[in-house]
């Protein structure tokens, strides 16, 4: 497990936003290790290919606005060849090789994305526009880790719980969020090849490029054709991927309204489905909680990757009596964030990963100033001179929030955060659980039998006391109510591609 | 002159009472050689919503006892069914058509199976959850939890064997349970209502709707406050997959967790497994670091 946390300690930049302190000197990566091709083709079958459709689109730089590569666009004809050589692939290859085979194929993987770890997080900074720390420090270890953990499930399945004689369910089609690119696809991978599924894999229209590197890997790792097979294109690509009728098995990231249109499109079918969605999470504070940690704990939980998080602690529940004092304190450290060029090792908030969201955020954002002017509440963000070309957003902190308010329950996935407050810890509970959202909480107080007693009582598959957005490949992830189904990670992990 | 028997109203199961359908409709059983047996209340839209209603306000309590206590809860059902075996095996030969022994056979196997899901509430969290390793100063563990209320297509030919057992593993982990009954074989349903109101179940946990499916089926599929639904009873139905695909496309709109029907009903005798039981769990995983 490596640590999430999204803040450096300490001061404030050059340029980036107020509040006084020490200047840091530029201290940006170098991007010379990464080489982005000018356009990309399809990965089926073992190689890359160009798409039947012909047609393509561009991935930009969101901190720069600069067109980074041509990707193809997968059409149907696309998906369907690339179903065709994953099928090939299970029934005559993956299915068939010991477990203890394919589990060095994913050892191997595992070994050269930590062999090639600088050039995978530059990279992801570069397409996705999130801090160069994350990428180095969480996205890629991660899912390195990911897949070491899940070789050594391959030749142990049937000590997993799931029966005597688990089987694999055939080919895989998964659909990948932009918000962690190459971790995401980790999740995904891992476990279904650990089973002996093969996989098409399509990653988001806007972060294709370390996916796409990740194909190169399988390559270099000399995986047998059509085991894994990457497909660039946008929601049609998506479309046409989970309801292909030789997909066995339908495993989403992403929006809850997605989700809901995948859960429609494959009823009837004899596909399998997890959904790992949206969510709207409260991090609770309570007035015995360690101030000064719950405030780095609500700044990670919010600011971690420009809260492009689907577990993000977006709702700030603090107790009335600590209210005053939590705030002061938050706004002091905000002040002291860094928002500017994701490839600089100083940069605490990155670029926006698209105009589209963007737009989401901002819209959200004035929506919330009208929803809490006329009260004691405001919309706050620090002093912050944001670069003038890419996609920015100041961190934002709303209070006198109500929870009827559409910031308090719709989620923003950006920096944005709604401080509601509240007396007794089963209004806080209460409050927790209002939403149709159930994926993660966090709670803040010294008391071990109160952290205890919340837990239990909040309905969400991941709770985090005392800490918040950590992420282990044992550990199972994935929500409750609308947030989706399945787990991630894990012993629990292996279900979703088991029979 | 001999005695006039002392005939039962079928009724629903809602909130622990005994309603009939708030609709004043009711339709007539027959045995399988088409013999009346008795007028079951037809229930409504709205007999449904008020069950889900019911289901709602006992799963904060149902949910929050303690395993030990849900076992010994589900073990006095079974207690009490075996009290009233020769009820059951009554009801259970004249709605399906069993000589004595095969009634004998599938009352005896529906009581064991209650018994051996009594057993697992305070078992089946160290079997799916446990503490996971992770690579950092944090302790971490994960505990299943119920979903929350599910729907139950109960079965339509094992009317009291095959409803025992999607019913059970439904409850014993906390949830709570909205059932349409067999539409032609509701009998047993209400005759174990009647056990479950004697048992020690809270009113609300188990709900029971008798009647056509067409005007329940839907509603609990589409109810926004339904979290889980099991389709298993369509099996053998007519157009069972058009309406398993209406029905989960309906329980989409909030992403119920749906157990899908399988092409046949299945061999009800056969060992059960833990999937139903997993099926309407979910895994919750706490975080917290360790340090002094």
């Amino acid at each position: 497990m490596v640590s999430t946390s999204s803040v450096s300690t300490g001061s404030v930049s050059k340029g980036s936003t107020g509040g006084g302190g020490f200047e840091y000197a530029p201290a940006p990566e170098s991007r010379a290790i990464v080489d982005i091709r000018s356009s990309y083709g399809l990965f089926v079958d073992g190689g890359f290919v160009d798409s039947l459709g012909g047609r393509s689109f561009k991935t930009v730089n969101p901190a720069t606005e600069e067109v980074l590569a041509e990707v193809s666009e997968a059409s149907e004809e696309d998906v369907d060849l690339a179903v065709k050589a994953a099928r090939r692939a299970h029934s005559r290859t993956w299915s068939r090789m010991s477990g203890r085979e394919r589990s060095k194929y994913l050892f191997r993987i595992a070994r050269i994305l930590a062999e090639r770890s600088r050039e995978l997080a530059v990279l992801e900074s570069i397409d996705n526009g999130k801090p160069i720390r994350e990428s180095r420090d969480v996205d890629v270890p991660i899912a390195a880790a990911h897949f070491f953990h899940y070789a050594g499930w391959a030749d142990k399945l049937e000590y997993a719980g799931f029966g005597t004689d688990p089987r694999p369910l055939g080919v895989a089609g998964q659909v990948i969020p932009w918000n962690f690119p190459l971790l995401m696809l980790a999740w995904k991978i891992a476990p279904a090849l650990a089973c002996g599924n093969t996989v098409v894999l399509k990653p988001a229209e806007t972060t294709p490029l370390t996916a796409l590197l990740f194909a190169e890997i399988c390559q270099q790792a000399d995986l047998p054709p059509g085991v894994v097979n990457i497909l660039t294109g946008a929601g049609e690509t998506g479309r046409a991927l989970v309801s292909h009728p030789d997909v066995d098995k339908v495993a989403f990231t992403g929006s809850t309204e997605v989700g809901k249109s995948i859960a429609r499109t494959v009823a009837g079918t004899d596909k399998r489905v997890t959904l790992e969605l949206g969510g709207k999470a409260a991090n609770i504070v309570f007035d015995d909680a360690p101030i000064d940690q719950a405030v780095e704990g609500i700044v990670n939980g919010i600011f971690f990757n420009q809260g492009h998080v689907c577990c993000a602690g977006s709702r700030l529940l603090v107790q009335e009596s600590v209210a005053d004092e939590v705030l002061a304190r938050l706004k002091r450290r905000m002040a002291t964030l860094r928002v500017g060029d994701p490839l600089d090792k100083n940069t605490d908030i990155g670029a926006i990963n698209s105009a589209e969201q963007l737009a989401k955020i901002r819209e959200l954002s004035d929506i919330g100033e009208s929803e809490v002017a006329g009260g004691d509440g405001e919309r706050w963000s620090p002093a912050c001179d944001l670069p003038a070309h890419g996609y920015w957003f100041p961190p934002t902190v709303f209070t006198g929030v109500s929870q009827a308010h559409r910031i308090a329950r719709e989620e923003i996935f950006g920096p944005v955060l709604s401080v509601i407050t509240f007396r007794t810890p089963g209004e806080a509970v209460e409050k927790a659980n209002n939403t149709p959202y159930g994926l993660s909480a966090g709670v803040w107080t010294d008391k071990g039998s109160r952290i205890l007693s919340i837990a239990n009582r909040l309905r969400a598959g991941v709770v985090w006391a005392n800490t918040f957005n950590k992420f282990d490949p044992t550990s199972p992830f994935g929500g409750y109510k609308e947030s989706g189904y399945g787990r991630e990670g894990g012993r629990h992990g292996l279900e979703a591609y088991l029979k | 002159m001999s005695r006039i028997d002392v005939r039962k109203t079928y009724k629903l199961y809602i909130g622990g009472a005994f309603p009939r359908s708030e609709s004043g409709r009711s339709y007539v059983v027959e045995d399988t050689k088409g013999r009346f047996l008795a007028n079951a209340a037809a229930a409504s839209r709205k007999d449904a919503r008020d069950a889900v209603q019911a289901a709602r306000k006992a799963f904060a309590g149902w949910s929050a006892r303690t395993p030990y206590n849900r076992g010994q809860v589900l073990y006095r059902v079974a207690e009490v069914m075996e009290g009233r075996r020769a009820q059951f095996v009554e009801d259970v030969q004249r709605s399906e058509g069993l000589t004595k022994r095969q009634a004998d056979a599938a009352v005896d196997t529906a009581i064991d199976r209650l018994v051996w899901y009594a057993g697992w509430p305070d078992k089946i969290a160290q079997v799916v959850g446990g503490t996971n390793p992770v690579a950092a100063p944090y302790f971490n563990f994960s505990v299943p939890e119920p979903t929350g209320i599910v729907a139950v297509i109960a079965p339509q030919e094992s009317s009291l064997l095959g409803l025992v057992s999607v019913l059970a593993p439904v409850v014993v982990t906390g949830n709570t349970c909205v059932l349409a009954a067999s539409q032609r074989r509701p009998l047993p349903a209400i005759t174990l209502s009647e056990v479950l109101a004697t048992s020690d179940v809270p009113g609300g946990v188990v709900d029971i709707l008798t009647g056509s499916l067409s005007d329940t089926a839907g509603w609990l599929a589409s109810h926004m406050d339904v979290n889980a639904i099991d389709l298993t009873g369509l099996a053998g139905t007519a157009d069972a997959a058009e309406r398993a695909t209406d029905l989960e496309q309906a329980a989409a709109e909030n992403l119920k967790r749906v157990l899908r029907p399988e092409a046949a009903e299945p061999d009800w005798t056969e060992p059960p497994g833990l999937e139903r039981m997993t099926a309407f769990l979910e895994t919750k995983t706490v975080w917290h670091p360790i340090g002094v």
